[in-house]
């Protein structure tokens, strides 16, 4: 028996916001950047506390999978290759830089005020496409899950142009990165920890069967591709940290990681072009089932699971690259 | 028996809720880093266990009863095994836990 | 009911963050993060049910996995005994052999 509806989230709201505005400050002030670094995770967390409190589940979700994760983790491992103190010579006060983010900020807060008020049932964005979004899902495509629909479906182009966008950015770090480099120098406190090996074993397979999970659950709850292949590498991050990177790469080895890197979005084209082929516009899943329901089911799945496999594959392979640098 | 099941779920939450305070108010008043681990443990295991029992009560018997249980499962097992990694990180590169200082006794031989 | 729960979790996480930002040693500060995590599973798994949304268990779920990773990520990354000059009682302490 849960207590319904809805509550006031006001206070809740002022105090997640100012826990933001302390870490803001905290993290500027820090000269310990590893410190900076760790406050910057708790800011995710709390981010995705605030997304979940204006009820956009889906984005905390994948706030709390990459901001929470991948992004401390990358960060950390950024940090181990460089300095660990922010430079002095950087945190002197300038004068002309701060007039100029002052009048920027000024600018910007002005011209918010002429957006509609959060939350105006009035506002555009309430007037055209979101009703019909809304209403039509049902009819048209038939997942519950409306943001998936939506992500998936009614705007999949640019839902293509997102995962072009994460492949992308990783052919520009594999450029910037990649290469051959030598191993990692070996030891640090807990190689070998027998405690840690075994709640790993234990924890990996269930990381894995969870990304399934959000992978093929995300057209009735929260999830989707993209929250679905970071906990996937999550999981192989995990098995790398304990496990070391040797035993690793022996399992995910360069080329199927490259391979999969653009396979998701060669997935995700091909579903548009098979829509083509039959008739369709691009990217149009009706022709692809037998009724056009059946049609827009198939064509989510195949684009997420493109999605999922794109992400988790990016996920690894930059982890690894930033593994694989050698400590200088 | 709604009214005994909310009366424990009440006594589950609150006693959680309880325990988490002091788990929190631990980490931040005990003087070593290697106490304050102590303490953060309270949370990972009591704290979320009161509490997500609590929440269980209100759920019933359902699927959400369920996804609660992992996620407690979920924190029993990563919340113990991350502070055991941390404290022996922590020893191992040699950070030294506070004894404490016998004070000196005036009544002993100087 | 929910409402004093939450207000519980919300202190506490305030409590974690001032510890976050003074600790001493870098491990404090790790330990902070871990602990504000596991609030942070506790704080969604309440607000979901003080707004009837229960499908936001998955949410703590993945919240609960992410924060392990990423403390385990904290302890393998950082050279704590070369970088420790200056903001932990590392000082000059060698680095345990393993």
């Amino acid at each position: 028996m849960i207590d319904p509806g809805p509550i006031d989230t006001g206070l809740i709201d002022i105090v997640l916001l100012a826990f933001l505005v302390a870490i803001t400050f905290a993290i500027i002030r820090l000269r310990d950047l590893f410190g900076a670094v760790m406050l910057t995770g708790i800011f995710s967390l709390i981010s995705a506390g605030l997304f979940m409190v204006l009820d956009a589940v889906d984005v905390a979700f994948t706030e709390a999978a990459v901001g929470a994760g991948i992004s401390t983790i990358l960060m950390l491992r950024t940090l181990a290759l460089t300095e660990t103190r922010s430079n002095p010579r950087y945190n002197r006060l300038e004068l002309m830089p701060l007039l100029v983010v002052v009048l920027t900020g000024a600018a910007l807060v002005y011209g918010t005020f002429d957006m509609p008020r959060f939350g105006d049932p009035e506002a555009p964005i309430h007037q055209y496409m979101a009703p019909r979004f809304i209403e039509q899902s049902g009819e048209e495509i038939g997942v519950p899950n409306i943001v998936t629909s939506v992500l998936a479906s009614y705007r999949g182009y640019d839902t293509f142009g997102e995962t072009t966008v994460i492949f992308t950015a990783a052919i520009g770090v594999f450029l910037l990165l990649g290469g051959p480099r030598r191993g990692l120098r070996a030891g640090d406190a807990l190689r070998n920890d027998i405690i840690l090996r075994i709640g790993a074993k234990a924890l990996i397979p269930f990381i894995m069967v969870f990304a399934l999970y959000v992978q093929f659950h995300g057209d009735y709850g929260p999830g989707g591709g993209f929250q679905a292949g970071v906990i996937f590498a999550a999981a192989i991050v995990l098995y790398t940290l304990v496990f070391g990177f040797a035993k690793a790469q022996k399992i995910f080895r360069r080329r199927p990681l490259e391979l999969a890197v653009a396979g998701g979005v060669l997935l995700y084209g091909s579903v548009g072009l098979t829509s083509m082929a039959l008739g369709a516009n691009f990217l149009d899943y009706s022709p692809l089932a037998h009724d056009s329901v059946h049609g827009q089911h198939r064509g989510i799945l195949l684009v997420e699971l493109g999605v999922g496999v794109t992400v988790a594959a990016v996920m690894v392979a930059l982890f690894f690259l930033f593994v694989r640098r050698r400590q200088v | 028996m709604n009214n005994v099941l909310d009366l424990i779920s009440w006594m589950c939450l609150l006693s959680g809720s309880f325990f988490a305070l002091v788990s929190s108010l631990a980490v931040l008043r005990l003087p070593d880093f290697y106490n304050r681990v102590h303490g953060a443990g309270i949370t990972d295991t009591v704290g979320a266990g009161l509490i997500l029992l609590g929440l269980a009560f209100q759920a019933g018997f359902s699927l959400i009863s369920f996804k609660l249980a992992l996620v407690l499962v979920f924190m029993v097992l990563t919340g113990p095994t991350a502070s055991h990694a941390l404290a022996k990180a922590a020893y191992r590169l040699g950070l030294e836990p506070v004894v404490s200082h016998q004070k000196e006794d005036p009544t002993s031989a100087a | 009911m929910f409402s004093a729960a939450m207000a519980a979790i919300l202190v506490s996480m305030a409590m974690l963050l001032v510890r976050a930002v003074q600790g001493p040693t870098v491990f404090d500060r790790v330990l902070s993060v871990n602990s504000f995590g596991t609030k942070t599973v506790l704080l969604i798994a309440v607000l979901g049910f003080l707004s009837g949304r229960p499908a936001f268990l998955d949410l703590a779920l993945v919240y609960a996995l992410m924060n392990f990773i990423s403390t385990i990520a904290v302890l393998k990354f950082s050279r704590f005994g070369r970088l420790g000059q200056g903001h932990s009682k590392l000082e000059g302490q060698p680095m345990a052999e393993s």
